[in-house]
């Protein structure tokens, strides 16, 4: 059905933009699914990945006021919270003893309006310092931009800095829609698309991996979503540096620009044409938080080979109306996983396989 | 595509190996043949459950209660008309009557409902599943047919297909040892297709049964529709672990209810079905029942982002709006809808929305 465009998937050629938009107008979920598998299959044969991990958000007080949210709060207004580093510390002690730790802390939050950049470094050293094996994958671009102003600092320094103090990678947040007229509409005071790629592009020189994300199904057009994703191919061909590739789905519930859930089918289109635009990234993510434990689960027959992980605490997406809970077990997460007829592969923050035999990475 | 109809070994087959893709493009082409036009009905209508007192107290179900038990209910006409008459104010057409089998009414209480109804409202009564109407008619001391004649002489329009739940005995000892077994339900079925009265038919699946059990429950189902027409719709839903006896019994996986307890002694065998099973199982339904025009998309047990998949999975029905449910709410699981959300749902799956009446017949397009 998708004649030309299946060609070129098949004999491994690059879709253009025309293409990614003809897919997005294309109802042939069926055919975009089989096409979106078989090159998940290629790249990661019949592997379905997850992380043992938890959320951790230090503070909602923000000064930005994106239109879309609904997790952040101004300093002193009712639900505002901010965290110290031993309630932290004291969130995770629990999580990483005994026979399966967490093998992840996943730390986002709000552009606090007085902590200084050393609160960052001397929470990210802390957590290092009392559990040197757990993997911190810390601060989207949005944060780090915040933090290279508050401290003075370059891009490169403040990467520094934040790396030396025990940061291993970076989550995609922030991305949300590039293209500046979206954005300007969805998120006017947080930086601009160039300017996140621009950290990220930093963050890949200075060897710290990265994801990638991309919010839709809210006022964005399928241009907006197709020039998205083909920035990011663009300097994922220069860096390399991303990991995986998570579409999250707009959650309407609570926020200023209000409108609608996505529908189940763009859900699994989108994760499927994200497969077939993006050839240079290794993983495509369903978030279950954000699709649900039933999409993300068909998300592996459309392409995804990451289901996320265990989680355990999230308030940013269940601010806005989640209809998940806020955890799913290791259990849990195999069974939907083999139900799926895939491989459940437990995964470290680098896509290696763990092994809980006490021998360390396979 | 197959060529004729698919045989049980077939089905088999298609349900244990082939490829849901493949699977769901096959029943999406059906659906397409059998309803052209686009349209995606659903009915405004609510579930009332006249009394949660059950002698049968299946093990898969969270709703039941003693006689004597504190929060044991039987609702009072004041309250039934009140409920039917904010139905019809919400732009409903139809009510559906379920309850428990509750040992103190006899038949008479079941005229007087059915005929107290209709002597106020001008609504579509869909109500008594099988279950039900074998007790009245044996409390009664009556045959099927003369209860059902009964029954609609009251004002009773047509029947609900609960409590078919997997049409293969072996299971229903498992499941339900009390209740009907399947050619009761099936001779119940043909007894109201036989004097006029249409019908829907459902299956409960994701408990212990196997493969084969799904396609014996296909299979009867469509030699009875092949028989007699009666069948407006067919519904497979999934069953919902939460707060059952089932699973205490056994540990349940996949969709979790807050109110579950974790058991001991787990058994890994038992799990409910996943999206990707309901998905297998509606596709393979709508494939299978060549005879039945209509096949629904179940959104209280599965959500409304699978039940928009599920329109591209065989589906072409979204169901009742639900103004009011008890039964699955009962199992923990609940999602918060509107008429708005569904019609929002089904325009933004790229279907056109249209509001039916029992019979599937065409009220209003939105």
């Amino acid at each position: 059905m998708l004649g030309k465009i299946e060609e070129k998937v098949l004999a491994e050629k690059r879709l253009t933009k025309r293409d990614a938009i003809r897919l997005f107008e294309s109802d042939d979920i069926f055919s975009l699914g089989r096409l979106a598998s078989l090159v998940a299959q290629k790249k990661n044969g019949n592997n379905a990945y997850f992380i043992r991990n938890r959320h951790i958000n230090p503070t909602n007080i923000c000064v930005n006021r994106c239109r879309f949210c609904a997790f952040s709060r101004s300093a002193g207004q009712e639900g505002a919270f901010e965290l110290t580093i031993e309630e932290i510390v004291s969130k995770l002690r629990p999580l990483v003893h005994g026979d399966r730790p967490i093998s992840e802390v996943h730390i986002v939050g709000g552009l606090h309006p007085q902590w200084p950049f050393e609160y960052y470094l001397e929470m990210i050293s802390t957590i290092n310092k009392n559990f040197p094996k757990l993997h911190i994958k810390a601060f989207t671009a949005v944060e780090v931009d915040y933090m290279a102003k508050i401290s003075g600092l370059g891009l490169r320094e403040t990467l520094t800095a934040l790396k030396a103090s025990g940061l291993g990678s970076m989550p995609g947040g922030g991305a949300e829609i590039f293209d500046p007229l979206v954005r300007n509409r969805l998120c006017p005071e947080k930086i601009s698309g160039g300017r996140w790629l621009q950290v990220m592009e930093a963050a890949h020189k200075a060897g710290i991996r990265t994801n990638a994300t991309m919010l839709y199904g809210h006022i964005e057009k399928h241009e907006h979503r197709v020039d998205h994703l083909l920035k990011l191919r663009n300097l994922q061909d220069s860096t390399g540096g991303f990991q995986a590739f998570i579409p999250l789905a707009y959650h309407p519930k609570n926020t200023e620009i209000k409108g609608r859930y996505t529908s189940g089918i763009d859900d699994l289109k989108t994760i499927a044409i994200s497969r077939l635009v993006l050839d240079n990234f290794d993983h495509v993510k369903a978030y279950w938080i954000m699709l649900g434990e039933k999409i993300s689960q068909l998300a592996l027959k459309f392409g995804a080979d990451d289901f996320d992980g265990t989680i355990i605490e999230e308030k940013i997406t269940h601010a806005a109306g989640a209809l998940t809970g806020e955890q799913l077990t290791a259990e849990e997460l195999v069974h939907l996983i083999r139900k799926a007829g895939k491989v459940p592969v437990e995964r470290d923050s680098f896509y290696r396989k763990i092994r809980r035999d006490g021998k360390g990475h396979a | 595509m197959l060529e004729g109809r698919i045989t049980k070994r077939q089905a088999l087959e298609m349900l244990r190996n082939s490829d849901l893709l493949e699977l769901g493009a096959e029943a999406d082409e059906l659906r397409k043949a059998l309803h052209p036009d686009g349209f995606v009905t659903f009915i405004i209508d609510r579930n009332i459950n006249y009394t949660n007192v059950c002698i049968n107290k299946c093990s898969f179900c969270a709703f039941w209660r003693d006689e004597d038990a504190p929060d044991a209910y039987l609702l009072d006409e004041g309250t039934l008309f009140a409920k039917i008459e904010e139905t019809i104010e919400l732009g409903g057409t139809q009510i559906l009557i379920q309850g428990g089998l509750h040992p103190s009414l006899d038949i008479d209480y079941y005229v007087d409902l059915l005929s107290s109804i209709k002597k106020r409202f001008s609504i579509n009564v869909h109500g008594f599943s099988p279950p039900e109407i074998c007790y009245i008619a044996d409390s009664a001391d009556l045959t099927i047919q003369e209860t059902l004649l009964i029954l609609r002489n009251a004002g009773l329009d047509s029947i609900p297909g609960g409590g078919a739940e997997i049409l293969s005995d072996r299971v229903r000892e498992i499941l339900s040892p009390k209740k009907i077994r399947s050619s009761r339900w099936l001779s119940v079925m043909e007894a109201a297709h036989r004097i006029g009265m249409r019908t829907t038919a459902t299956m409960m699946f994701g408990s212990v049964e196997s493969p084969e059990d799904i396609i014996e429950h296909l299979d009867s189902v469509r030699q009875l529709q092949d028989r007699t027409g009666g069948f407006t719709a067919f519904i497979p839903w999934s069953f919902q672990p939460g707060n059952t006896e089932l699973s205490k019994k056994f540990e349940v996986k996949g969709k979790k209810s807050k109110r579950t307890p974790k058991s001991e002694g787990r058994n890994p065998k038992f799990q409910t079905a996943t999206a990707v099973d309901y998905l297998r199982v509606l596709a393979l339904s709508r494939l299978y029942l060549d005879n039945i025009e209509n096949i629904q998309a179940s959104w209280v047990t599965q959500g409304l982002k699978l039940a928009q998949v599920s329109l591209r999975f065989g589906a072409n029905d979204f169901g009742s709006t639900m103004i009011e449910e008890n039964v699955v709410a009962s199992t923990g699981v609940s999602y918060c809808v509107s008429k708005n959300d569904i019609i929002n749902a089904i325009r933004s799956s790229g279907f056109k929305p249209a509001q039916r009446d029992t019979y599937y017949n065409i009220l209003r397009k939105f």
